[in-house]
Parts: C-alpha cells; structure tokens; sequence
C-alpha cells in the first residue's frame, strides 16, 4: 500500500490536516472530513496512511469509520454534487420526481452516482432543514428552493453552458 | 459555598448594548436563515446596504442599520424584511423591491402594500407582525430572539438578556439550587423521550468531583425537523449560555456540541459565538471573575441518524463508528471518554437560561399537567403557512393546523398530519381536537419526537409515507443488533411489495408481527421506534393498505406502480407542450398530431398533466 504513485506534495497535505488535528483519535471525523474536502473523497493509501500514523488507530478502523457514515465517500465524486432532500417535508411535496429526472438525464443507473464526465454526482440526504420551500436541491452549496423537474431542467442547462463556456 | 461578587455586572452590559442599539438608529431586519437565504436574503442586504449610504434623506431616523438576522421561521414567505420602528413586515422580498420599501416607506411614510403578507382567509394586507394569524397564536421563549436579533453579534445577545442568568446563578453559587428550579420547572427533554431534565441534571451531579461533560446533541436528524438548525443559527448565545449554567450545576468544565454536517450555518455561526463569549469572559477560564471555568468545543457530525442516540452520539465524538451502547451504563454514570456526561438537546438547553431568570413558576404556568412550558415544531407539508412555531403545551392540532397554518394548502382536504418523524406516528381527523403533549401523543400511538408536524392532504398516499419513513429508518440503522438490522429490512420489503401492489393479506400481519419484535427487541431508540409510522398506519388507514392489496388501487394515487399516465388521441391538439416539458424524454409525436407516451420510459412524475392545455392527459 505504501508504494503509492502519489506525490510528496500530497502527503504533506495530509500531515499538515493530521497535525492540526494533533493526531488524536477522537478526531478522526475531523480529519477525514478535510481529507475528503481536500481530494474530493477518501482514497485508500490516504485512509491507510492515517491509520498507521495516529496512536489508536489501524488501517481497519480508519476503514470502519470512514465507511460508517454517509458523507464519505470511497470514490472521487463529481465537480458539481446535487443534493437533492428526500426529507418528509420534500417527500410528500414530490423531490423523487426530481431526482428521478437527474438520474436519468445522466444516465445513471441504481448503485451510481456520478455521471460518466466526471461532472455531476447525484445523492439524496434526508434531511436540510429548509422544510418549508420544499422540495430543496443544494448543488456544492447553493441551496435552490420549490424544486419542479422544469426548475431543474434550467439549472443543469445553464451549469453546463457555464461548462462549455470555460 | 456563599454569594459571590462577580467582575462584570450584566445589567451594565445589558445597559451599553441597549444605548448600542438605539444609536443604529432605524434598524431594517433582514431574515439570513438558511431557508431565506436560499430565497436570495443576501442579494436583499446587500441592495439595502447599497441604499443605506444615503443616509440624510431618511425622514423617519436619521440613520439605518440592516440587521441579518436567524431564522423567523416563516420560511415560506420569505425573504422576510421586518422594520419594528415602523411595525411592518414585508414578505417575499426580492432584491429588486428594496429600492421601493426605501424611496416610499422608509423615506416617505407609505407602506408598499404589494409586499405586505396576504390573509389566505380575509385575503387583507397585514402590516404587523403580531397580526399575522402565524405567529398571533404562537408563544415563544426558545425560539423568543430568533428573527429579532443579529446572530453574530454578541450585544444584540446581551440587550436581550444573554448571560443574564448564568450571571444569577454564578452570583448565588449554589449548584444544587439550580438543579432544583430546574426540577421544579418541570422542563423535559425537548429531543424525543421527555425524560424530566432535572432528574438527568441530578443523576450526572450525584457523580460531582472528576472529570465530567456536558454534551449538546444537535444532530438534529429527523426529517422534517429544524428547531434545533434555528436555535443554533439565530440566537447561539441563548444555547452556550445554557450549557454554561449546566455545567456549573453538575460540577463540569468541558463541552461538546455535536452539530450535522448538513448545517453549515449553524456551526459557523456557533463558531462566532463561542469565540465572542470567550474574549468577553463568558465563557472560557474563571467566568465573569467566579471560580467557574466551561470551555465548549464543537464536533461536526458526519451524516448518520443514529447519531443522535446519546451513546451513539458519544461514540462518534469518541471518533468512533457511531453506534449505540447498552445502557446501562448511562451517560450520567459513564459516557464520553468513560466520565459522567449529561446530555440535552438544543431546544432543552435553549430553555434553561429563562426558567432561572423568571423562575420555574413563570415556566410552568405553561402548558398541560405533565408536560410545562412550549414546544417548537416545524410545520411543512400541505399547509398554507409553513414554517417554525413554538406554542404552549397542550395546544390542539386543530389550532397549529388551522389557525397558525391557515388550513390546507390549494383547498384540498385535511387527510392526516405525520408527527415525531420517522420514530413517530400520524394523527388524524379524530385527533384534531387532543390537546398535545408528552403523554397524550403516546397514548394516540405517536410522539413529540423533536417535533416535525408534516401535514397531508388527500393526495398523499399513507402507504407510500409508511414505507418512505421504514426506508429511511432500514438505511439508517447501523446493524449492531439483529431485530433492528433484519426486522426493518423485511418490513421494508413487504411494504415495498405492497405499495407495488403485489401485497397479499397476510403481509398485514407478518407486518405487525415483525414491528412488535423490532419494537421489543431492539438495542436502541432508533429500533425501538421505528416501526410506529407502519403501526399508526395500520391502525388508522387500514384500508388503504386494503385498497392496495385486494383492488390493487392507490386510493391517493400516488404509487407509481398502480398508475399510467397516458394522452387521450381524441383530446390532443398536438401543441407538443407536453413532449417539452417531459423530463425523461418519454412522449413523442409531431406538431398538430396526437402524442404518445412511451410507458417503459415515464417516471410518472404527472409534469406533462399539469403542462397540458387541453386536459388531454389522464391519469388512472
């Protein structure tokens, strides 16, 4: 595992993250939480090297955590992800047409998320907070209120002409 | 023990930040809540900062401040602009109605009228706040400073009273005297259980003398749910000043609050406050000259439900995989890091500062026999007004749903109201008038919970809610114990089964089988209360789940499975509107002939229903 074709640049990335952290093991979410904002997901050399470098810690451990909850994720995800919430409130007010509708538009099949470009990951959470314009879309961190199928049609146009324009 | 002299004197305090405030002159609050600000709150401030320059033409003060305020909780309405001087609250602000509420109110004395809220049932402008029926009806103490204040600012806090009793109880320095006004108060846990706070507090103190935590559970994971994200976005003081009055009554000088990932918001703003309240001394080493010392650290959960179980949650501080632990030990006894821990919800702790500073009396007048004080809930679904209310204990659903809400949305009809979440059960037309509290829920099968009141009306299918809430809870259990793991797993697969309409009979009873053992056997809360939703279900609209079975009928029509949606040849004028609006790209045909939908690839999601000008599109 330790013969990685990854730079020296990135590892010191990721000591500087482990050292702010000062390397104790109740901070693993921390840590990882900034690994993943930094690599846009949790590679398995990064995961293993934290493992072995923080006292009470194992590879496997790192592995259990990092798999244990849903904002991590073990593949790279896309530039821009789409957060579509299926909370109650977005539920009964219809955010699966919604979804349904990215999913298909990128072609995504049950069990993927990410769009073959690399561009777009689309997720469900279950619940923002924002109860009351339901349904809510967040893309990276803008929040999009009363979602319909037409609304998100627009969105996804306009970021991929902003794509195309780059 | 004995009084102690402190080296702030709050009132002072409370005095400076009073004359700070009046010096802003006209102050223009401007709701920046998540939800407002998704509805473009920063664009509004910033057009008024823009404006606000041009300060020596304002006629009514000589000066104005815009103040980003929390969450009102009118989330539907907003971006909400309230001016308290000139008592008037505008509604659906977009930035380009700012330089009209400046030029013909603020300059010239003339409410724009087109802004102000609209009564669903006089159909009258409303100029006042308090008139509002949404918030006439409401009684708010948690939530009191929330949409009035600036949350990043600690004066505004103090003129508000922030640090106030934690001041009072520093002075008296007696610990066990706070437990007992607490006690007295009457005050439950506001997260679900409604276990008496006091006793919590009593049990962690009787373990006084090492190491020990105060841990604020804000992992506020219900969906439906977001007191808690309001608290925590629009008046932070009023929770660390909370937790601070906590952890001098059972002896602790350490703190965690565990915030969702999902509030960003929230944890920045917590960030601020705490950062605020230590450079002011009220907060950090020997508070305000006492002997007391609190520090409060922040951990940012990582997207699991089960988190908000307080052994789970103290597992995931740990930085462990969060899963629950029996109990006992309980927290009190041995929980973060081995050492007593008292744990609270956001909406508890919120409540502690004011039962000290107006006294357990003033707080239990509040309320039912059982159950004292208010209780937020977030009102969403099928409802005029959504939003964030607080209203006392005991309060009819009928009046939450009526009054405060205004009714159903679109005329429909009142069909049930989901409450407690997915650990929670539903209400229905019987129940309108039960006054709600702690133990009467209980009875009628369902739970405060943290208080998410989802409305819905006759379209909304109860099998489909059933099974989206076992979805939910299947996908969140963390498998430690078998009932919860298996149980909802194959609860999950009858009710799937069902809603596609190839249920049998006697999946109604392998359904209540499974959730009494899932009930019984699981480890946690989370297993515990998980199959409520199916339970409730069952016990109100059996029937539906019948219609599913036997007639293979959504009587809602709502699963997609019993429907299809296609275009009447006769009725198509060919406009090809629908062919536009489909989403999936499933109708197809030319212009002036009639279209066709192509079954195997519509999602059923009834766009092109509502896009049809002619009504040629039919759903059965």
């Amino acid at each position: 595992m330790t013969a990685s074709t990854r730079d020296s640049a990135d590892w010191k990335r990721v000591d500087g993250i482990i050292d702010t952290y000062s390397a104790k093991k109740s901070n693993l979410i921390a840590i990882l939480q900034r690994v993943q904002e930094e690599f846009r997901y949790l590679p398995e050399d990064i995961m293993t090297y934290i493992g072995t470098k923080i006292d009470g810690l194992s590879p496997a451990t790192v592995y259990g955590v990092a798999t244990f909850y849903a904002q991590f994720s073990l593949e790279p995800k896309g530039k821009y992800i789409i957060k579509c919430c299926d909370g109650t409130a977005c539920h009964v007010r219809g955010s699966m047409p919604v979804y349904m509708s990215l999913k298909q538009r990128f072609g995504l099949e049950d069990g993927t998320f990410t769009s073959k470009d690399g561009l777009f990951t689309v997720e469900t959470v279950s619940c923002l907070g924002a109860c009351g314009l339901a349904p809510v879309v967040v893309i990276n961190d803008k929040v999009y209120p009363q979602m319909t199928t037409d609304a998100m049609k627009i969105i996804i146009d306009t970021i991929l002409d902003e794509e195309k324009g780059e | 023990m004995g009084a102690k002299t402190l080296n702030i004197n709050i009132k002072d305090e409370q005095q400076r930040a009073m004359d700070a405030i009046k010096a802003q002159g006209l102050r223009v609050l401007v709701c920046n809540g998540t939800g407002c600000i998704a509805n473009g709150s920063n664009d509004v401030i910033a057009r008024f900062k823009e404006l606000g320059a041009d300060v020596s033409v304002l006629t009514q003060k000589d000066k104005m401040t815009i103040v980003p305020t929390g969450c009102h909780g009118f989330c539907e309405q907003g971006v909400l602009v309230i001016i308290p001087d000139l008592d008037i609250t505008y509604v659906k602000v977009k930035p380009a109605d700012v330089d009209e509420i400046v030029d013909s109110h603020i300059k010239n004395g003339k409410p724009v009228e087109r802004l102000l809220y609209t009564s669903p049932k006089t159909g009258e402008h409303i100029h006042k706040n308090e008139d509002i029926e949404f918030y006439a009806r409401q009684t708010r103490t948690s939530l009191a400073n929330c949409g009035k204040i600036n949350a990043e600012c600690i004066d505004e806090a103090i003129a508000m009273h922030a640090y106030e009793a934690l001041a009072k109880v520093l002075e008296q320095n007696d610990p066990d005297a706070v437990i007992e006004e607490i006690e007295k108060s009457g005050l439950r846990g506001r997260g679900g259980g409604g276990f008496p706070t006091g006793r919590k507090w009593r049990f962690t103190a009787n373990n006084r003398g090492g190491k020990s935590y105060v841990v604020c559970n804000g992992d506020e994971g219900d969906p439906g749910a977001f007191m808690d994200r309001s608290v925590m976005e629009g008046d932070p003081h009023k929770l660390l000043e909370g937790m601070a009055i906590a952890g001098f009554a059972i002896g602790s000088d350490e703190a965690y609050i565990y915030v969702r990932a999902e509030y960003p918001l929230a944890i920045k703003r917590l960030k601020i406050a705490i950062e605020q309240a230590e450079s002011r001394g009220y907060l950090g080493k020997n508070i305000m000259g006492s002997d007391f010392s609190f520090e409060i650290h922040i951990k940012e959960g990582a997207g699991a439900f089960v988190c908000g179980e307080e052994t789970a949650l103290i597992a995931s501080i740990e930085g462990e995989r969060g899963m629950p632990r029996p109990k006992p030990p309980f927290p009190a006894n041995k929980g973060l890091f081995g050492r007593p821990t008292l744990i609270n919800n956001v909406e508890t702790l919120a409540n502690v500062p004011v039962i000290i500073r107006k006294g357990a009396e003033w707080f239990n007048a509040f309320g039912t026999e059982t159950s004292k004080g208010t209780k937020t809930f977030a009102l969403t679904g099928e409802v005029n007004n959504t939003g964030l209310i607080e209203v006392p204990m005991g309060t009819t659903l009928r009046e939450i749903v009526f009054d405060i809400g205004g009714g159903i949305r679109n005329g429909k009809k009142f069909k049930a109201v989901q409450i407690g979440g997915p650990s929670g059960g539903c209400l229905t037309e019987e129940h309108l008038d039960l006054p709600m509290d702690y133990d009467n829920l209980i009875k009628a099968g369902a739970m405060v919970g943290s208080g998410g009141l989802v409305v819905m009306n006759e379209d909304t299918c109860i099998v489909e809610v059933a099974r989206f809430f076992m979805h939910f809870t299947q996908s969140e259990s963390c498998g430690k114990c078998v009932p919860c793991r298996e149980g909802t797993k194959n609860m999950l697969k009858i009710l799937e089964k069902i809603v596609r309409g190839q249920g049998e009979m006697k999946d109604l009873d392998t359904l209540e089988e499974l959730a009494l053992a899932v009930k019984e056997g699981s480890l946690c809360g989370l297993g515990k209360t998980a199959p409520n939703p199916v339970l409730s279900t069952l016990k109100y609209f059996r029937d539906e789940y019948i219609a599913h079975i036997k007639e293979k009928r959504c009587p809602a029509g709502v699963c997609t499975a019993l429907k299809t949606i296609r275009i009447e040849e006769t009725e198509c004028k060919g406009c090809t509107k629908c062919a536009r609006t489909c989403p999936v790209g499933a109708i197809s045909g030319t212009v002036k002939n009639p279209h066709k939908i192509d079954q195997s690839k519509c999602i059923k999601c009834g766009a092109c229903l509502e896009a049809c000008p002619f009504k040629a599109i039919k759903q059965s």
